[in-house]
């Protein structure tokens, strides 16, 4: 389905994920995360670019993979993307959310 | 009463009795996917259950090969010497390619993600077990009713394992 963000418009499924990655900036980015009630910090960021250079690299994306990437510790990417991180910071990023258990 | 919370489920207390690697892993892959959901959730290590807070059996934790029909062992092979341990291999390899971390690492990852841990304070006497023979960061040793006090609110759910 369509949804207007900003001045643009995404393809997006039934729970709010981007479901074509092209179409995904930074200020959908920042207008993704606003959704979510996040302010947007350079160690956001960060994690944000590594979601997306794993998705590009057709790694699948686990709360453990981002405890072990040395971006950041789970116990901060909680802290930064409070309750559902995983889920929260892949949305934001525009990619598919994680199929993992853990 | 009705609510408008539409069985939200808002947190999870799991009680872990057993400390057999597939409970084991059923108890953490349950809290820390709550967590994942943004879900509160809690753990209450009870009797057989404290040996997975248990600092130095924490490292020899196994599967159990006899009573349980789904392994596809009969019983009087199941209890051979050394089936266990090769049950044991086998399911440690099989969550090894799942990306599944041992049930140390898992314990940590808990504890970073925001589950709290806590020891049942009868089985710690039963077993006469001490603060310092458990895992550094458990939370602490309940008595089930403050356990109970704990599960107040909407949306609380209480799972035994």
């Amino acid at each position: 389905m369509k949804k207007d963000i900003g001045t643009s418009t995404i393809e997006v499924n039934e729970e709010g994920f981007m479901t074509d990655f092209s179409q995904w900036n930074k200020d959908i980015g920042e207008e993704l995360a606003k959704e979510a009630s996040i302010h947007l910090s350079p160690r956001h960021w960060q994690i944000i670019d590594y979601i997306q250079h794993e998705y590009r690299k057709e790694v699948p994306l686990s709360i453990r993979k981002i405890g072990k990437s040395g971006v950041v510790d789970i116990k901060e990417f909680y802290e930064l993307f409070p309750k559902a991180p995983l889920k929260t910071a892949t949305k934001i990023a525009g990619v598919p959310k994680p199929a993992s258990c853990i | 009463m009705y609510n408008d919370t539409n069985g939200e489920i808002k947190k999870m207390m799991i009680i872990l009795s057993k400390a057999t690697l597939e409970n084991v892993y059923a108890a953490f892959v349950l809290a820390n996917g709550a967590r994942m959901e943004g879900i509160e959730a809690e753990l209450f290590f009870t009797f057989f259950g404290l040996d997975t807070v248990h600092k130095r059996k924490l490292k020899h934790l196994h599967v159990a090969t006899v009573g349980n029909p789904a392994m596809h062992i009969p019983t009087m092979v199941g209890g051979l010497p050394g089936m266990e341990s090769f049950a044991t291999t086998m399911m440690k390899r099989e969550m090894k390619k799942l990306d599944m971390p041992d049930p140390f690492e898992f314990l940590c990852l808990l504890k970073d993600s925001g589950v709290k841990l806590w020891a049942c304070k009868l089985a710690m006497d039963m077993f006469h077990y001490t603060k310092e023979d458990m895992f550094e960061d458990l939370d602490g040793i309940l008595t089930v009713g403050e356990f109970y006090n704990r599960a107040h609110g909407e949306g609380t759910h209480i799972l035994f394992i």
